[in-house]
């Protein structure tokens, strides 16, 4: 037998064991777990879920096990992947911490910040937010201007940051900030800061969603230590390039998600069958298109993880994420169609919540036609 | 699933790459077409797939034959694709193979296997007898005699029809056109009283034909498999078809884009290349994007013809569906973005358009596989 196979096997029986029947069952929005300081679990079998998958690394299944991660093989990794789905579990933890800033740090951080920081974003204990955008800096990034004044030992942050999602609920921000400004990208470097430092200010914007995702942060003369700067100083843009790089690949897998019905399944309960066929025949060709491209777009994400012996997919990451926020952006069209004005009302849970939410999807991380920017420049050669 | 290639099907993959764009391409179909060549490929470039052993690569090794994967002989009917190799190897090793080898008895596998693997045997599928194609809609009828079956009828769109030397019929034993029940298949020579054979010229320079059957007397022993049984073993065999299409149809596409692509850097317009211009970038990243969709449907469905034992119906109709619509998109976008050039005759692109079609109308376009993979998925 394979090391692999007894990895299945050991994986499956670990899952059978530990993972709550409540953690088995379809997670609505509102019960996705983020962790963090302040967080509020929304059940005990949360909780005992989260712990037990942290204790054993697997909230970051292939970082090392020095750092708390999983310290599992790429191979080993899809195994777990596989099992976990195979059992309709939920994910543990969502988190800009083992999906964004770990990595780099774990890429470009120093010891000593590895371990300040990746066993507390392993264990859900610190949850992270991103200060990338700003006021005038959209599209293009590394035209930011928040201002880092060097002080010797620290620096003296001031500025404005925009869309940044969940500050108001993070712990600590990764920010770009500018520390040259003689030059664009090369005065670029990342920095981490605590959000009850000093200064640092969260206000919520409200979207046309009516919630508020997202925040503007003001950045008013907040001290942040020089061994909180990840890479070296001025160097921040390649940091930013190979984050991106995950927010992309991140942000592609943004319609993968468990749902309680599929898509047909919805538009079938209302809609109905007529002669076993849905009794919309032109919506039923659109499910169907739909649903074909999800599971090519599903195959696509597992073909170029094959075919990437690295942790990152690169530039394929540009096309994942065009394709999967388009994606879901049509699922969420065709699930108004199908629930027509069930799917309109304007109530807590509304669906119309969501679609006007994934409005959005084709804009942030860099909108669709930056990737196509992306692609025919890095990948086409054109330009 | 591993979606990627194992060292045997990457050298197959490299093997078919190398010897198909020395060997094929545009320029050889062009030669085919303006001399009026009436097998509508070229017995030469055969003879060479021949000694690659490309015909064997799905016959079991107990047959004389390689007994590779389905991923292996995609990656050579990618690269078909790609340099627009006609030859009987799709109609034979991959269509007939798969018939034989799932549905014939021991007698005939011994007996049509190893001539196949060696090149000396060639097969046709007559099934489609409307211009639309409907496996259901059979019409062809085998009515029961004292020592076997009396065929009649008319088949249309035989792939090698005017060459091969055996011919799968698919033929109705009972019940009526529509009907899944009352399908059953059976093997006639081409050299068979009451057949009649007649080559049709389709757009693509390849040649198909339209086949009659009047008063056709076969035996017991010419049956494939079990009466009135022949649709699932049929069904199996064009999902195999499908599949292999839509990896030539993947070929295509990729093609197509490379070319485009290459020309956006060399075609120069108000003085700069047409490639600097966003609106051409864009489109051709688009066009990548989705050749790369394709990619892993075809890879996937490939893989679960070697894998799963089970009805590989839903994959096979994804992967169709994709590659058509991407082939459409890259077909029709790139003679676009050639501009006036792409519409000449004596410019190559234009022969991957006519080509991409038909491989798209056959055994089904991505609309007949959408209504077909929403039957499949129960709305």
């Amino acid at each position: 037998m394979s090391d692999l196979t007894t990895f299945r096997e050991d994986t499956r029986q670990w899952l059978e064991e530990h993972c709550p029947a409540s953690m088995r069952t379809y997670m609505p929005e509102s019960e996705k777990c983020w962790g963090g300081r302040d967080y509020k679990f929304s059940s005990d079998d949360q909780k005992l879920w989260l712990m037990r998958m942290a204790d054993r690394g697997w909230t970051a299944p292939t970082f090392p096990k020095e750092y708390g991660g999983g310290g599992l093989s790429k191979d080993e990794a899809k195994v777990l992947k596989e099992e976990l789905s195979a059992i309709t579990a939920r994910a543990p933890l969502a988190s800009m911490g083992t999906e964004m800033i770990g990595p780099a740090i774990l890429e470009f951080g120093t010891e000593a910040l590895k371990q300040q920081h990746l066993p507390a974003i392993i264990r859900g204990e610190i949850r992270w937010c991103q200060g990338y955008s700003e006021p005038n800096a959209g599209s293009d990034l590394a035209g930011l201007q928040a201002n880092a004044e060097d002080m010797g030992d620290h620096f003296i942050v001031n500025g404005q940051k925009v869309w940044t999602s969940y500050a108001d609920k993070s712990d600590w921000m990764f920010c770009l900030v500018k520390t040259d400004n003689s030059v664009k990208h090369g005065g670029i470097s990342l920095v981490l800061f605590d959000m009850k430092s000093p200064g640092v200010t969260a206000r919520p914007i409200k979207l046309i969603s009516g919630r508020s995702p997202f925040c503007e942060t003001f950045l008013d003369n907040v001290r942040v230590d020089k061994d909180q700067v990840v890479g070296e100083i001025n160097n921040g843009w390649t940091i930013a390039k190979y984050l991106l790089t995950h927010e992309r690949e991140m942000l592609g897998r943004i319609g993968n998600v468990p749902a309680e019905k599929t898509l047909s399944e919805r538009a079938t309960a209302s809609i109905g069958l007529k002669d076993g066929r849905l009794a919309d025949s032109a919506l039923r060709l659109e499910l169907a298109e739909w649903e074909i491209d999800f599971q090519s777009h599903q195959l696509t994400i597992e073909r170029v993880r094959d075919e990437t012996a690295a942790a990152s997919v690169g530039n394929s990451s540009a096309m994942l994420k065009l394709y999967g926020t388009q994606l879901n952006q049509r699922r969420r069209e065709l699930l108004i169609a199908s629930e027509g004005f069930d799917a309109m009302t304007w109530k807590e849970d509304s669906e119309a919540r969501l679609w006007l939410r994934s409005k959005g999807n084709t804009i942030e991380g860099g909108t669709s036609e930056v990737q196509l920017n992306i692609i025919s420049r890095r990948i086409l050669g054109l330009g | 699933m591993q979606l990627i290639l194992n060292e045997e099907e990457q050298m197959v993959r490299e093997s078919a790459q190398s010897f198909l764009a020395d060997n094929a391409g545009p320029s050889l179909l062009r030669e085919i077409r303006d001399s009026n060549n009436s097998l509508g490929y070229s017995e030469k470039l055969w003879q060479q797939m021949i000694e690659l052993g490309w015909p064997s690569l799905l016959i079991p090794e107990q047959f004389d034959g390689l007994g590779f994967s389905h991923v292996a002989m995609g990656q050579i009917m990618e690269q078909a694709g790609c340099h627009l190799a006609n030859s009987p190897m799709f109609a034979t090793a991959v269509l007939g193979v798969s018939i034989l080898s799932k549905e014939g008895n021991e007698q005939q596998k011994s007996q049509w296997l190893p001539k196949i693997a060696m090149g000396n045997l060639t097969l046709a599928l007559a099934l489609d007898e409307t211009a639309r194609p409907d496996p259901l809609n059979i019409a062809t009828s085998v009515t029961k005699s004292t020592d076997g079956f009396i065929l009649n009828g008319n088949k249309s769109m035989v792939i090698d029809g005017q060459i091969a030397d055996q011919l799968i019929v698919v033929a109705r034993s009972s019940g009526k056109p529509g009907d899944r029940q009352g399908i059953s298949l059976f093997v006639v020579p081409r050299k068979t009283a009451g057949v009649e054979i007649t080559s049709t010229l389709i757009m693509d320079s390849r040649i198909t034909a339209n086949i009659s059957f009047s008063g056709v007397a076969l035996r017991e022993d010419q049956l494939i498999g079990t009466i009135d049984q022949g649709m699932d073993p049929l069904t199996s065999a064009l999902n195999v078809a499908n599949i292999h299409l839509s990896a030539e149809l993947l070929g295509i596409a990729n093609e197509c884009l490379h070319r485009t692509v290459g020309y956006l850097k060399d075609r120069k317009q108000f003085g700069v290349n047409i490639g600097s211009f966003q609106a051409l970038q864009h489109r051709a990243a688009s066009l990548w994007s989705d050749i790369e969709l394709c990619k892993s449907t075809v890879m996937a469905a490939l893989r679960s013809l070697d894998e799963s034992a089970a009805d590989a119906s839903l994959i096979a109709s994804i992967a169709k569906v994709k590659a058509c619509k991407v082939a459409q998109l890259a077909t029709n976008e790139s003679i676009q973005m050639h501009g006036g050039i792409g519409m000449t005759d004596e410019f190559d692109i234009g022969f991957f358009i006519k080509r991409a079609r038909i491989a798209q109308m056959l055994f089904g376009d991505h609309r007949y596989h959408l209504n077909r993979y929403a039957e499949l998925s129960g709305y």
